[in-house]
């Protein structure tokens, strides 16, 4: 008997998984946006000394898993699991950023939703009694994912109002069975969600149902509403999915325009920062929630965050292919 | 409430791309043509001007025009390499891809991107990823 099993989708943990430590690196233009006082590290170049951005990124990752562990002191040996993911093919940031760590390692690929698919795994199975620490880590770089997805960077094109600037960061979380939290006390997990979208320069539109499905489970499995949290928090859907969102969630009969936000709204300013309709990437809703989303909670500001990251499930080929993009949404509940 | 209204009809992947479609900001056409004509008329007064030139030194016609294409590639990889083509493109749109330099563009930023994968596999496989196309069916 699954007893844990809350509905269809959730899972109520029996003992709540403690966050006890989180580290976040961000690149410069991350770094002027106004949660820059949130962040651990703000890089002052998108390069970080490394010949490629491949090997940049790996070594975000790298340096941010250093930066978890020392915050919290905690040594190798204590971690039982780390579950890391990234956009780049095969996962190569998280794999070639971790290489040097001796930690039992699964990679992930959830695209932008990959960092709450890593905390809800890592609190499962914490709560199943298999860890004790587990490290939740994820990365995106805006310049190996231009390369990857879209164009060379000097190339010399417009990006349409709907685009989406892809986070250069990464956020790492250490989950413990013992600390003083805050605490993951239930997990939701996602269906992939196909509303047919197939602009690759809207992302916030084809994942904005996902968030919508799994939001909607999650309040109807756990019998909570809006009310019930100071903050519920999509990853990265920018303005316009944003908006999508709050509107698709009002005609189901459901109000969360007083308390609901995206971190890809966050992150930058969109006026001043010409990042059209916000962040995207693992990094947006990983930094936002190692940096500032985990202050607020340290500090009570918030008590109760519904946090619920998105990802569209694609690739350059399956774009080319006229394939529609494919959404996805995770959401686990912390409280203080 | 109006978002309620434009939602209720939503049952459909068809439905829903019409709603997104009226939720999605369009880009501000009318402007980005002319900042288009702008700047690509601008790219085009400067070749005249170099045109000119490469005739007053005293190359024929053909050698002329020859001399100017080459110039006017250059100035293009030119501000490639040093990250300002990428800024008037962003600006200019059509503009400043339209053009030769464009097109110098096209290709010099792919060997910029793909360098560190090797100049075989790299730059020489991916040379042409942008301009590829043009090529093929320019005619």
């Amino acid at each position: 008997m699954a007893e844990k099993k809350l509905g269809k989708q959730t899972v109520k943990l029996s003992n709540p998984v403690s966050i006890s430590s989180t580290y976040s690196i961000v690149g410069p233009k991350e770094g002027e946006g106004p949660l820059a006082k949130y962040f651990d590290m703000i890089l002052e170049d998108e390069a970080w000394g490394e010949k490629t951005w491949e090997k940049t990124e790996a070594k975000i990752v790298k340096e941010c898993v250093a930066g978890c562990l020392g915050n919290e002191k905690v040594a190798n040996a204590d971690i039982d699991y780390l579950f890391s993911g990234d956009l780049l093919n095969q996962c190569i940031s998280s794999s070639f950023g971790i290489r040097e760590r001796d930690i039992p390692y699964y990679g992930l690929f959830g695209a932008c939703s990959t960092f709450v698919e890593a905390m809800s795994l890592g609190a499962m199975l914490i709560d199943g009694g298999m860890a004790d620490n587990v490290i939740a880590s994820t990365s995106s770089h805006f310049c190996s994912a231009e390369k990857q997805f879209r164009f060379p960077l000097e190339l010399g094109t417009q990006r349409p109002p709907s685009s989406q600037w892809t986070v250069t960061g990464s956020g790492t979380a250490l989950l413990s069975s013992g600390g003083e939290g805050p605490f993951i006390t239930h997990v939701t997990t996602g269906k992939i969600v196909d509303m047919g979208i197939k602009d690759a320069n809207n992302m916030g539109a084809a994942m904005a149902p996902a968030a919508v499905d799994t939001l909607y489970t999650h309040f109807k499995d756990t019998g909570r509403a809006p009310s019930d949290y100071d903050l519920i928090l999509t990853g990265d859907l920018g303005v316009i999915g944003k908006k999508i969102t709050n509107e698709l969630m009002q005609s189901r009969g459901i109000d969360m325009k007083n308390n609901y936000n995206d971190c890809g709204c966050l992150i930058f300013d969109g006026d001043k920062q010409d990042t059209h309709a916000g962040g995207s990437g693992c990094g947006c809703c990983a930094t936002t929630f190692c940096g500032y989303i985990y202050n607020q909670l340290k500090h009570k500001k918030f008590k109760r965050v519904l946090f619920c990251a998105t990802g569209a499930l694609m690739s350059p080929t399956t774009a080319q292919q006229n394939e529609s993009i494919l959404g996805i949404a995770h959401a686990v509940s912390i409280e203080v | 409430m109006e978002g309620i209204k434009r939602m209720k009809s939503i049952e459909t992947k068809k439905d829903y791309q019409e709603y997104v479609d009226k939720v999605t900001p369009n880009s501000q056409t009318a402007f980005n043509i002319l900042k288009a004509f702008m700047v690509g008329g601008t790219i085009c007064l400067i070749g005249q001007f170099i045109l000119d030139f490469w005739t007053s030194r005293g190359l024929s016609e053909d050698d002329a025009s020859a001399a100017t294409s080459i110039s006017l590639i250059f100035i293009g990889i030119f501000l490639t390499a040093i990250n300002v083509y990428s800024s008037i493109g962003k600006f200019a749109g059509a503009g400043s891809i339209v053009p030769i330099t464009g097109f110098a563009n096209s290709i010099a930023s792919p060997a910029i991107e793909f360098k560190s994968e090797g100049l075989v596999l790299g730059v020489g496989a991916k040379l042409f990823q942008i301009a590829g196309p043009v090529l093929v069916y320019r005619n």
